[in-house]
């Protein structure tokens, strides 16, 4: 027995000690809570690696807290599951990997980006951990009401953090926004827990999906959990929030808000096809998926092209990023009944979408961050001010164009392979799908061409004149991502084989998320 | 007679909490309209681990030949009635801020973000 | 393997495109790559200017609002119905996120 067994609450227990230790560590030294907010997420991204290593050698993870086995069993020999446990197979692992880089960054970045003098740094770094804590809590559970006390814990941190410029009126007004229609949606996931629960006498996700049985109360369960999850996820035309919170929220902050939102995803692709599968009925819940992805593509990039606000614009591409992966998942759900279509083109869909969720925590976490750059130096966020700036802040020049090119999907870089998987095994499910896609895709390749022409591009302007690169701890940031973006461009293959295929196949295989815990005897 | 009254009073709870989220525009009102909402919901959870004449749920079995209510959801609307504490008091503070910006408590007015 | 992905109906392998991407601008290199390059001078531009002064910097700049006009005139009607959606009040969010549950929900269970 050694330490690594308990790997997988480690990566939710460091971040949560160190979160709650900080204002004392703020006593000594602010180089000490940096330093160890920091260390606390790395220590998250190396656990999360030893888990995903213990996955591949021998199945699904799952941990109980204080005990060795999910059930209690009763007098009369019927064993019951009520402990809290987390359950990691392929894809939870895969998207704690994702979210737990992303939040790395967003500390490394904060060190420089959020000044001093702007006080309460202190409750900004634990508020950024407890964020990380709930985004982590909410991809490695296995229990259904502890999902939704870690939707929460992500939610109200990041309705703190999005309030942090409080003098700035339209930043209390996004996190406004956003925590009424977040917490409507929470009580809603709670309420279809609730119709779960009083119908199972369990929260446990699996034991649920073993024992589901179609009836009136699941099929309100199953459209609460869908809609609201879909809203967290940002689907339009749900997606209101998402422009006002991830505009106004700092810049560190919205590069781990879009993983935070991508848990809620998680959340939606692990209700849809591990608790209901093909029990529900699985075409209305994937072409509702395709349905919703369709919209978010189409309209989030019509939005982002008109704005003239760079965070705005960059929010809106996020609505319409997550479009592709709602579409390319949405197919695999659709196709998940029929074993043919499932092997010919329905897991490469699947595949396609879940390899977009990490290259868009990445890509789109980068562009926020160098629209973080600029804000840092010009303390605007308005396109038509900007200017000449490819002359003053190169490295920030060259992560957007990275970041750019990977979100309108040019090869070589990581957008394009995902994409492309995307639209070659939709083509195939339906030719028209695929069509809008690539439509959306130009759009999107449309308004980054506006924002580097605005914001980079130019003669050097009289506001940009005195501009200067931004400090090492946000170029370092920025750089992690960068060179993420560009390494899985150039190894796609090792990513599909090693984290986004096992993802998909596990998340298509219903028989095994159940398996893992109650056993196969059971 | 009454069998179903705690199922009709959730239903109205919910229905009013998000009538008021929906169709008041005084911020004050839609905070209250939430924490019906949350009450709703909590109700909710209370309501299914009841059983009736049954005892408090500290005992790991039940008592012999006595019926126990379901400990787990009173676990849950514990949390859920924390977090909802917490849901509220930020919204409070939210909009002391947003009044002391905007000089305004109407929805319609506090919208410079859109489009 | 390191680089083949397997997409559905066709492959992706970046390293071939990159490498064809190395022939091709070899290629274009070596045929234009030896053209003469004028030498800037300010006096060629002036021609341009027609006998103008050179306007501010700040003025020559192409402003982010003025970027695809033409696109957004064009889309007009598209935009002010996207515009009357987003209102920007709350209420209306939530509005819309009720809305699409009912019809979510009477379409699941008429489906």
């Amino acid at each position: 027995m050694s330490w690594t067994e308990h790997a997988p609450i480690l990566i939710i227990a460091a971040p949560l000690l160190v979160s709650f230790a900080i204002p004392l560590l703020e006593k000594i030294d602010y180089r000490v809570r940096n330093a160890a907010a920091v260390l606390s997420l790395a220590f998250s991204v190396w656990m999360v690696l030893i888990v995903l290593h213990k996955i591949w050698g021998s199945g699904p993870v799952v941990y109980v807290f204080g005990a060795k086995s999910a059930f209690l069993p009763l007098p009369s020999g019927f064993k019951f599951p009520v402990r809290i446990m987390l359950e990691i197979d392929n894809m939870s692992a895969f998207m704690a990997l994702s979210g737990s880089i992303a939040a790395m960054v967003g500390v490394i970045y904060s060190w420089a980006f959020v000044r001093e003098e702007e006080g309460g740094l202190g409750k900004y770094y634990s508020l950024f951990l407890l964020m990380a804590v709930g985004m982590l809590g909410m991809e490695l559970t296995g229990d259904a009401f502890n999902f939704f006390v870690f939707l929460e814990i992500a939610s109200i941190a990041s309705f703190g953090l999005i309030a942090y410029r409080r003098e700035d009126p339209a930043s209390i007004e996004a996190s406004f926004k956003y925590m009424i229609v977040s917490t409507i949606g929470a009580i809603f996931v709670l309420v279809a827990i609730g119709f779960l629960y009083g119908r199972y006498d369990a929260l446990n996700m699996a034991y649920i999906a073993k024992h589901m049985r179609i009836g009136i109360v699941e099929r309100i369960a199953f459209v609460l959990l869908m809609v609201s999850l879909a809203m967290k996820a940002g689907a339009v035309p749900m997606h209101m929030w998402v422009s006002d919170a991830y505009g106004r929220a700092p810049a560190a902050v919205t590069a781990t808000l879009v993983s935070v939102s991508q848990a809620s995803l998680y959340g939606l692709f692990r209700v849809m096809f591990s608790m209901f599968g093909v029990t529900m009925n699985n075409h209305f819940g994937g072409w509702m998926l395709i349905i919703f992805g369709l919209l978010s593509m189409f309209i989030g990039v019509t939005m982002a092209i008109v704005q003239k606000d760079i965070k705005r614009l960059m929010a809106y591409h996020a609505i319409s990023q997550t479009g592709y992966m709602l579409l390319g998942v949405g197919v695999g759900l659709a196709v998940l009944d029929n074993p043919v279509a499932l092997r010919s083109y329905g897991l490469a869909a699947m595949t396609g979408g879940i390899f977009h969720i990490m290259n868009h925590a990445m890509y789109k976490g980068l562009l926020f961050l160098t629209a973080g750059a600029i804000f840092y130096r010009l303390r605007t966020f308005n396109l038509n001010e900007m200017g000449g700036l490819a002359r003053k802040m190169k490295y920030t020049t060259i992560y957007f164009i990275i970041g750019a090119a990977a979100i309108a999907g040019l090869p070589p870089f990581n957008g394009f392979a995902s994409k492309l998987m995307i639209y070659e095994s939709v083509y195939k499910f339906n030719p028209l799908l695929s069509v809008v896609a690539m439509v959306v895709s130009i759009l999107t390749l449309a308004s980054f061409v506006k924002v580097f022409h605005s914001a980079f591009l130019g003669p050097e302007i009289s506001k940009t004149r005195d501009v200067r690169e931004v400090p090492k701890s946000m170029v370092i940031g920025m750089g992690i991502m960068a060179v993420i973006c560009i390494l899985f461009g150039l190894f796609p293959g090792m990513v599909v084989k090693y984290l986004a295929g096992p993802a998909a196949v596990s998340l298509a295989n219903q028989t095994g998320y159940i398996s893992s815990v109650i056993g196969g005897g059971m | 007679m009454f069998y179903d009254i705690h199922y009709v009073t959730i239903v109205f709870l919910i229905a009013l909490g998000i009538y008021a989220v929906m169709f008041q525009h005084n911020l004050i009102k839609i905070a209250i309209g939430i924490d019906i909402l949350e009450s709703g919901a909590n109700l909710l959870l209370i309501v299914l681990g009841y059983r009736n004449g049954g005892v408090a749920p500290i005992f790991t079995m039940a008592p012999q030949g006595k019926s126990m209510v379901l400990p787990t959801p009173q676990a849950l609307t514990l949390t859920a009635i924390v977090i909802g504490l917490a849901t509220t008091a930020l919204m409070l503070s939210l909009i002391v801020m947003l009044y002391r910006h905007y000089g305004t408590l109407d929805t319609r007015e506090i919208r410079r973000l859109r489009g | 393997m390191w680089t083949y992905i397997f997409t559905g109906s066709g492959f992706w392998n970046p390293i071939w495109w990159l490498a064809s991407f190395v022939i091709v601008a070899i290629f274009v290199y070596s045929f234009f790559g030896s053209e003469v390059k004028a030498k800037y001078s300010p006096d060629k531009v002036k021609p341009f200017l027609s006998g103008w002064d050179e306007v501010n910097k700040d003025a020559m700049q192409v402003k982010a609002s003025n970027i695809y006009w033409g696109f957004t005139k064009a889309m007009s009607g598209y935009y002010r119905f996207l515009d009357r959606c987003h209102t920007g009040i709350i209420n209306d969010y939530v509005v819309w996120f009720m809305a699409v549950m009912v019809i979510t929900f009477i379409a699941f269970i008429t489906a």
